[in-house]
């Protein structure tokens, strides 16, 4: 979709790069090593984009998370977020973001949901009627009613990050980071995640990066991938963009009541498995389009029901993956 | 899409957010009153049976080396004093190694637009040490009635000697929490910091070998918030020739030990920021 007026871009990343140095053997003495995090990353997110940030583990993803957030500075390059360089005005930035980490708690065990987030309101510096609004708004989005009153320690995962993702957003940010934020949780949760993620983008102008290993979370909410890999960006790009350019062949399912006869299919369709009820056939739709296979294999005899599917996601990440050995 | 507005704020002052987290903290403590009776009632009769042992040996003795019971009571219940204030307040630097470091959590800490000092000192207002802090004032008072000689100004220098030491103490938290960044384990070392200079403030700086007196004196000030005001308000001349009127002053090297802890502690988490580790 094409904006009336140029969005102004919510994070700028300009040739990021991040080296550890680490010691061979963990010794005092021994021999140190350069491992290289992110060897030169670029990219932007408008404002109010959700953006998937995914890559397989060691690719980068951390590191650049924990440089966006303020808590690593790189070794070299430059990134802006809101305006502001996240490392040398730590204070200033984070006040300005919401961060979800999955696997940790930003809430107090000992204390209940409402203690923890009028606590975070103290160190926010919220003022109490946009406390109270912003609290009662969440509540009732992330259907906090019953939990506000229980210890976190007594809750389940699925309503910690419920509560993980209120106390990520009581201080309004411009910028939120979920990282991993369905890791765990039941389907229902996660459907409830993404949606409030989603209405989140949609009614509050939120820029959004999500990493995530859970595909269906970006198929759901990004409206662009970036795939990193190596320290590298590997594809910036809409998802559907990258089905079409790694995995965009289609599966064509055929259901018989007697045994499948042999076929003869045309160019750019094979058959990939073959069972006592049942044909595979994998096509090209560039090649052939699925209206004139179906039209091909619609009058075999004794054919009760067929099925067009396309690759999942995960399956096309990890084509994807392997294609970029990373 | 509606304008995002500029969040008002509101800020809490550094006080007004610590009183808030401490008083936080305070709650969920309490939430299990039980267990908190019995640890402020086991710290309260362990620290006391400490002081059981050096009162023995005085009744046994009268006086030794030349120092009377009075006069090791106030250092005994100054150092406890001192070192309750500094375990009560700094909780967070004393577990930091095992409960932010090790899990990570002081990442969390950092995303917080506050000072990582004051969100660390609010981690806990610790109330057990609340035992070792009336055991101490006990004996300090008992110490004030039976020294021969107690001058009028101890009323000024001996708050002056436990505000100076709690800050010394808090120094010794702080400078721990930031060797964890260099190595989470081995930490116990430290303690001799901590235990070991509680043990040592117990007794008059003439007991220890020179070394040790040069230690105490210079590098971890404890005979500087300790002796020479428990000296100054007792009217008792060093016998290692120290003018009494310096123990007036000499708290103040606590907060200074302080002042250079907490220098330490920046430098410390500008190193994690850049390494990451």
């Amino acid at each position: 979709m094409q904006h009336p007026f140029p969005v102004p871009d919510a994070i700028t990343v300009k040739n990021l790069r991040k080296t550890y140095t680490v010691r061979e053997g963990g010794s005092w003495r021994g021999k140190t090593r350069e491992i290289v995090a992110l060897d030169g990353i670029s990219f932007s997110v408008p404002k109010g984009q959700i953006a998937g940030f995914i890559g397989p583990n060691g690719a980068g993803k951390s590191t650049a998370i924990k440089i966006l957030s303020g808590i690593l500075r790189p070794t070299s390059g430059e990134v802006q977020v809101n305006g502001l360089v996240p490392w040398t005005s730590r204070v200033a930035h984070v006040a300005r973001i919401g961060v979800v980490f999955g696997q940790r708690t930003q809430l107090w065990w000992d204390l209940s949901v409402g203690e923890g987030l009028a606590l975070l309101r103290d160190i926010y510096g919220v003022e109490p009627e946009r406390f109270a609004r912003n609290r009662a708004r969440l509540a009732d989005a992330l259907d906090l009613g019953e939990i506000m009153d229980q210890s976190v320690r007594q809750l389940s995962l699925g309503q910690r990050m419920r509560a993980e993702i209120a106390a990520s957003l009581i201080h309004d940010p411009d910028i939120l980071i979920l990282d991993e934020p369905t890791i765990g949780l039941d389907a229902p949760s996660k459907l409830a995640v993404r949606a409030f993620v989603h209405e989140l983008c949609r009614d509050h102008g939120t820029t959004v990066l999500l990493t995530t290993h859970d595909m269906h979370d970006i198929e759901a909410l990004a409206e662009r991938v970036i795939v990193i890999g190596h320290g590298r960006i590997l594809a910036d790009s809409p998802f559907e963009d990258l089905r079409m350019t790694t995995l965009s062949e289609r599966i064509l399912e055929l259901d018989f009541h007697g045994t499948p006869p042999e076929l003869a299919l045309p160019a750019g369709a094979v058959e990939t498995a073959r069972a006592p009820h049942s044909l595979t056939i994998t096509f090209d739709p560039r090649q052939i389009p699925a209206p004139a296979l179906v039209a091909h294999v619609g009058h075999l005899p004794g054919l009760d029901d067929l099925r067009i599917s396309r690759p999942s996601i995960d399956e096309i990440i990890t084509r994807f993956y392997a294609d970029h050995a990373a | 899409m509606p304008e995002t507005m500029p969040s008002p704020t509101r800020t809490l002052s550094a006080l007004g957010l610590y009183r808030r987290m401490a008083g936080a903290s305070i709650v969920a403590q309490l939430r299990y009153p039980g267990t908190f009776a019995i640890q402020a009632i086991g710290n309260f009769v362990t620290t006391l049976l400490g002081f059981f042992g050096i009162w023995s040996l005085f009744r046994r003795f009268g006086s030794i080396a030349g120092w009377d019971i009075g006069t090791v009571a106030v250092l005994y219940g100054l150092v406890n004093v001192a070192f309750a204030v500094a375990e009560t307040l700094g909780r967070g630097f004393e577990v930091f190694g095992g409960e932010y470091v090790r899990t990570g959590s002081f990442d969390r800490l950092l995303l917080r637009p506050r000072s990582t000092l004051l969100l660390l000192l609010g981690h806990e207002l610790r109330l057990r040490p609340i035992g070792r802090f009336l055991q101490g004032a006990f004996v300090l008072i008992a110490g004030l009635w039976l020294a021969p000689h107690v001058q009028w100004s101890a009323v000024l220098v001996l708050p002056l000697a436990i505000a100076g030491g709690a800050a010394m103490f808090l120094g010794v938290l702080i400078g721990q929490a930031a060797l964890c960044f260099i190595t989470v384990e081995g930490l116990e070392v430290v303690n001799v910091l901590t235990y070991g200079g509680v043990e040592a403030g117990q007794y008059p700086l003439t007991m220890f070998g020179r070394w040790l007196r040069r230690f105490i004196t210079f590098v971890l000030p404890l005979a500087a918030v300790c002796y020479y005001p428990a000296l100054f308000s007792l009217n008792h001349p060093d016998p290692l020739g120290m003018p009494t009127w310096v123990g007036s002053l000499s708290p103040l090297a606590g907060f200074a030990f302080l002042g250079v802890m907490v220098l330490i502690w920046h430098r410390a988490v500008a190193g994690y920021v850049s390494s990451g580790s």
